[in-house]
């Protein structure tokens, strides 16, 4: 082969190369047993868009959170569509930092979307981001451990009912410990199941004006009644639990009752991982008789940054990955257990899917229950059940969540943790322009 | 002179050696093991030390999962690139502050240091905006860039000390005999220097290697080192822990083999001066 033939054999490879370049899309996203399921199955996608090329940037939670709201705070265009959870859309849609979703095809059927995780996600009546998974929480209680003490879980428990029996199921020689709660400080850990279940106390965040108001009654019986709780029926060092190790305890046959995400069901009714797997009952979170249920609403959703220059392949994406022929594909694939649940109304309609999935009413009466533009006994103003969605809430949740992870390890007092968590976020609150 | 040690004391060393020598492997070992441990036998309590079913599973899974070569690749490029480069740069530097020192250069040497003294964090942002508008986000380039200059301070001042342990009149000697400043630090002072070279450029693949703020938040799909790895790995809700120790496993194996053969070399650097 001489020169020219190499040159000229190079030119046309290389403009054949151009022609068939497909876009490629940058996702980033979390690493959880669903996320990493559709990363398995997108030939599906691939050869239905044969010029769509996928790129995936898989990272810890709390990782990616620090890394897409650089990337989209600075316009940095890493990412074509990024996994953000309820948090972040109401905030970040209001910035103008994400695309609306108004391309997603005929087929689409966004009123098919569960309406709570649906309102979440919308705002000026624009739909933002799309839901691929959406949980809420509820109680995982041993069925066995109950039958012996004698009790028995109602559908929908009160927390008197749940304290009594975390009590007498407690059996600390035999390290049967008869409740297990988060305790770990941080916003998404030891505060969202706080202040979900602050919501069933009557209690809030905020008044209408923004002031603070862990000086208030509601907040004290909480704290109180949670501190009690643990310290009388709670594994020992729960100050540091968080999900992982709630669910490892509860696998391993340590408690009595656990009251979490309901991603957990599928963990825990795992007979490959699961000690219990065939002893687990569900019930609703429990509420106090106000009228408020202590669960909590999140999703992971799937979303484009404004300024994408690939939005029209993106939109394409998300319209198959958080479809109805998803959840189809992946039921014929791996089973309808192993269908992402809650974000379609369809879905808990469909008998297999009742079938397959013990936990699926309770999930969807779950989600149904919480509300989050309304998400306490009275009047706040702002949304979010678990969380409070201004951009001050991550470090606002995990300051307030340092000094209750201190009042349950027995470091300082309810009432001191309470006037410490007032202090901080008056001061904070005052600093951000929310109160004059 | 050697001194006379008892067949006691030695045993004593010998045990205390031994015992802080496992505590600070430990971990590394225990990781080993959970790697090959089944997820419900990675979280058994009490903890199964050795007599488990050993599975090669969770190493199959992650190498099915994500793409460990290129990791690995990018990982390797960016720790020798950023420690190669530094050193091209902190070995004229480190000769000037050692032999032609001026009344700054101890102040020099301690606002290099000062830079490590921030937290990155607080960077974060001008740097990204840096990197965005010059067209280095999510390329090797721009981590071997950072890497370099995140490391460089170190690089220095280790340099800068093993320098001053050779004496300035071999150097000064060579001038005599007509040898260029290049000819100097090439042919004179860096053959002298070598285990202390080799010590710092080491140390500092190391830390390049295990560097994990700058190339987590500069990188995503196509520049991300094995810490990116690591970190895709990690779940807050899910237990994933010996897939985890398996992905950990992979990432440090490398590292952990080119400390243990250069260990000689390592120690010799690292004790350079004291020993002379």
């Amino acid at each position: 082969m001489n020169l020219r033939t190499f040159l000229l054999g190079t030119c046309s490879a290389v403009a054949l190369a151009g022609l068939a370049q497909a876009e490629t899309l940058t996702i980033a996203t979390v690493n959880n047993g669903d996320m990493i399921r559709m990363q398995k199955l997108t030939d599906d996608f691939t050869s239905k868009n044969p010029d769509i090329q996928l790129e995936w940037v898989t990272l810890e939670e709390n990782v990616l959170r620090q890394r897409v709201t650089t990337d989209i705070a600075t316009k940095g265009g890493q990412y074509d569509i990024m996994t953000i959870g309820t948090y972040e859309v109401p905030i970040w849609a209001k910035q103008g930092w994400l695309l609306p979703l108004d391309k997603l095809g005929p087929d689409y059927d966004v009123d098919d979307l569960l309406p709570a995780i649906r309102s979440g996600l919308t705002i000026d009546g624009k739909l933002y981001a799309a839901p691929f998974y959406g949980e809420s929480s509820m109680v995982m209680y041993r069925k066995d451990l109950f039958e012996k003490a004698g009790l028995t879980m109602p559908d929908a428990p009160t927390w008197d009912f749940i304290a009594d029996a975390a009590r007498k199921i407690t059996d600390k020689d035999n390290e049967i410990y008869g409740i297990c709660l988060r305790g770990k400080a941080g916003w998404g850990e030891n505060m969202a199941f706080l202040t979900a279940t602050a919501n069933a106390f009557g209690a809030r965040w905020f008044d209408e004006n923004w002031k603070p108001q862990f000086d208030q009654p509601e907040w004290k019986n909480t704290l109180d009644f949670y501190v009690k709780l643990m310290n009388d029926a709670g594994p020992p060092g729960a100050s540091s639990n968080g999900f992982n190790e709630n669910l490892s305890l509860f696998q391993t046959g340590k408690c009595g009752m656990w009251i979490d995400a309901t991603v957990a069901a599928s963990f825990v009714t795992n007979p490959k991982e699961s000690t219990v797997a065939d002893k687990v009952g569900f019930a609703l979170a429990p509420d106090t008789g106000l009228g408020k249920r202590g669960n909590w609403l999140w999703a992971w959703n799937l979303a484009i940054p404004a300024g994408s220059q690939k939005a029209d392949a993106a939109q394409k994406f998300i319209a198959w990955a958080t479809g109805k022929d998803y959840l189809k594909l992946v039921a014929e694939k791996e089973g309808w257990a192993n269908v992402p649940p809650g974000t379609r109304t369809s879905l808990y309609e469909n008998p297999e899917y009742q079938k397959a999935a013990p936990f699926a009413k309770m999930t969807l009466d779950s989600i149904n229950a919480a509300d989050p533009k309304n998400p306490a006994v009275k009047p706040v103003p702002y949304v979010g059940v678990q969380f409070v969605a201004i951009p001050e809430f991550q470090g606002l949740g995990t300051a307030v969540g340092q000094v209750f992870s201190a009042a349950l390890a027995g470091q300082m007092s309810v009432d001191q943790a309470l006037a410490s968590a007032q202090q901080l976020t008056t001061r904070e609150m005052t600093k951000a322009g929310y109160i004059k | 002179m050697a001194r006379n040690v008892s067949t006691g004391r030695k045993l004593i060393t010998t045990v205390v050696a031994w015992t802080i020598a496992i505590l600070i492997f430990f971990p590394i070992l225990w990781t080993f093991l959970t790697s090959f441990k089944t997820e419900a036998q990675a979280i058994a309590s009490p903890p199964v030390f050795l007599f488990f079913d050993w599975t090669t599973e969770n190493y199959s899974e992650v190498q099915s999962r994500s793409d460990y070569l290129k990791h690995f690749m990018n990982s390797v490029v960016v720790s020798f690139g950023s420690t190669l480069l530094g050193l091209l740069i902190a070995i004229p530097s480190a000769w000037a502050m050692a032999f032609a020192p001026t009344k700054r250069t101890k102040d020099v040497l301690m606002w290099m240091l000062s830079t490590k003294m921030m937290p990155p964090v607080g960077v974060l942002v001008p740097m990204y905006l840096m990197f965005r508008n010059w067209g280095l986000l999510d390329t090797r380039t721009g981590l071997v860039i950072v890497l370099t200059l995140i490391n460089l301070p170190i690089i220095i001042w280790m340099l800068y000390t093993y320098f001053k342990e050779i004496p300035g009149e071999i150097l000064e000697a060579a001038r005599m005999d007509g040898a260029s400043l290049a000819k100097e630090i090439i042919y004179v002072l860096t053959p002298m220097a070598i285990p202390g070279i080799a010590s710092t450029l080491l140390l500092n693949i190391i830390l390049a290697w295990n560097e994990a703020f700058w190339t987590l938040n500069l990188s995503a799909a196509k520049a991300a080192p094995l810490t990116a790895f690591i970190a895709s790995y990690s779940s807050p809700e899910g237990l994933f822990y010996a897939k985890l120790s398996a992905a950990s496993t992979m990432a440090i194996a490398p590292i952990l083999i080119l400390g243990w053969f250069s260990q000689k070399q390592l120690v010799r650097g690292l004790t350079f001066g004291a020993v002379k």
